[in-house]
């Protein structure tokens, strides 16, 4: 319980420096609207080629904006070495994972509804499947968020951190993209049979992640 | 070891419960890094060290939960308010977060307990530093430069919290260079120098007289 307790604590900090300092609101977000936009009108002139690769995109767009809440997420422990602040409380380093990786889903959850419906209206989308989106959805954002946390500590400590977060991050995620644009490439086509595999997929990613980080993230936060 | 230049080898120091310890010596002698090796914040490469009777490389998070160490650096968040901080930092090690408002009491920030910690004067931050460790209620506390950006008022709360640190079942080390102000507070001084440690005669009492290390004749 205290486990669980600790990454409620953590993640209910880094929550509220977000709502505070409102990065995610006023930089990721809108980072992640421009690049739905940009795509929009670079493809304009052909509204079918758009429409199909309209799963591609918006996933694209929630990856370039994990790295960015993912270096904010360890950007605040590096201030007044926050991060020696953390160490020195004692808790249990999975805990502080998932806590760190818990703040970061929330902020990407709230990322895809909002760049979701850009989706819709710029690449004139129609929703179907609903359920395999959502469940699409959660396990890719938290594959992705457990994956970025620990590369994000990995990184978190070198100067070369802005750098090397995309370089150690997009190749790992490459299964969540494929997952989750073929799963909701399915939905959307209104197969949602052929998406089930692909949510387990990434499902599978997202525990093993978790798990990974659970362990792993204690003698990372030491070591960088 | 940092990187590959050996601190404090061949160091030797051991600090009695309840002791008032006081770090001198020159800049980049190892005073900081003898503070954070006692935090636990830095690893061992060779060597022993226990703190609080408990060995530093075989369980470095039990001693993280009984030391508190004010460093340089705030390790505050300065998006968070000075309460929310501190309150933080209390739940984090299995405090209350009422135990927060006493110790932002006792070292006098309450009037600025809802002020954000990026908006904090330099004084103000050293005093929530101080406020942080106190709320772990730790058993050994370590003051790193204690006194630098402290106001007169400060200076007062600092030395109210390292003198009753005694009664209170607690240890003290801290690093200095404002040796006048230290040696008030401290019960010992040793000198560290190229990271070796060095006893310090106590002060001579009044009327004797210590020069260059030789006695007078009685």
């Amino acid at each position: 319980m205290s486990f669980l307790r600790d990454a409620l604590l953590v993640a209910g900090k880094d929550l509220r420096i977000e709502r505070r300092s409102r990065v995610a609101l006023q930089q990721i977000i809108p980072f992640g609207g421009v690049v739905v936009m940009l795509f929009a009108f670079a493809l304009d002139s052909d509204r079918t080629l758009l429409h199909q690769a309209a799963p591609g995109l918006f996933w694209a767009a929630v990856l370039l904006a994990v790295l960015l809440a993912v270096g904010r997420s360890f950007a605040i422990e590096e201030a007044n070495r926050a991060r020696d602040g953390l160490r020195l409380s004692g808790l249990d380093g999975g805990s502080i994972f998932l806590g760190k990786a818990a703040a970061v889903a929330v902020e990407l959850f709230l990322l895809e509804v909002i760049v979701g419906a850009a989706v819709v209206v710029l690449y004139d989308v129609s929703v179907r499947g609903a359920v395999v989106l959502l469940c699409a959805a959660v396990a890719a954002t938290v594959g992705l968020a457990a994956t970025g946390t620990v590369y994000g500590v990995l990184a978190g400590g070198l100067r070369a951190r802005e750098t090397l977060l995309p370089l150690l991050v997009l190749p790992a995620v490459t299964p969540v993209m494929l997952g989750a644009t073929r799963s909701f490439q399915a939905a959307l086509d209104g197969t949602p049979g052929d998406a089930w595999p692909w949510v387990q997929l990434l499902t599978a990613f997202a525990v093993l992640a978790v798990a990974a980080g659970t362990v792993a993230f204690g003698p990372l936060l030491e070591e960088a | 070891m940092l990187g590959r230049f050996p601190a404090l080898a061949g160091a030797d120091l051991e600090v009695e419960s309840g002791e008032v310890v006081l770090l001198s010596g020159p800049n980049g002698a190892g005073k900081t890094t003898l503070l954070r090796l006692c935090a636990g914040l830095l690893a061992l490469r060779a060597g022993e060290a226990e703190v609080l009777g408990v060995n530093l490389a075989v369980e470095p998070r039990r001693v993280r939960r009984a030391v508190a160490l004010v460093g340089h650096e705030t390790f505050c968040y300065d998006d968070l308010t000075v309460a929310e901080n501190v309150r933080f930092v209390a739940r984090s090690t299995g405090h209350r977060a009422a135990d927060a408002d006493d110790a932002l009491e006792r070292v006098g920030l309450q009037r600025v307990a809802n002020i954000a910690h990026g908006r904090l004067s330099q004084g103000q931050r050293r005093r929530l530093s101080l406020a942080n460790a106190l709320v772990r209620n730790p058993r050994l506390l370590l003051l790193d430069e204690p006194h630098a950006g402290l106001d007169e008022h400060g200076r007062a709360v600092l030395e109210e919290i390292v003198r009753s640190a005694p009664a209170e079942d607690r240890t003290v080390m801290l690093a200095s260079h404002e040796l006048e102000l230290a040696r008030r507070l401290a019960t010992r001084e040793v000198r560290i120098v190229a990271g070796q440690v060095h006893a310090v005669p106590p002060p001579a009492p009044a009327g004797a007289a210590v020069v260059a290390g030789f006695e007078p004749r009685a």
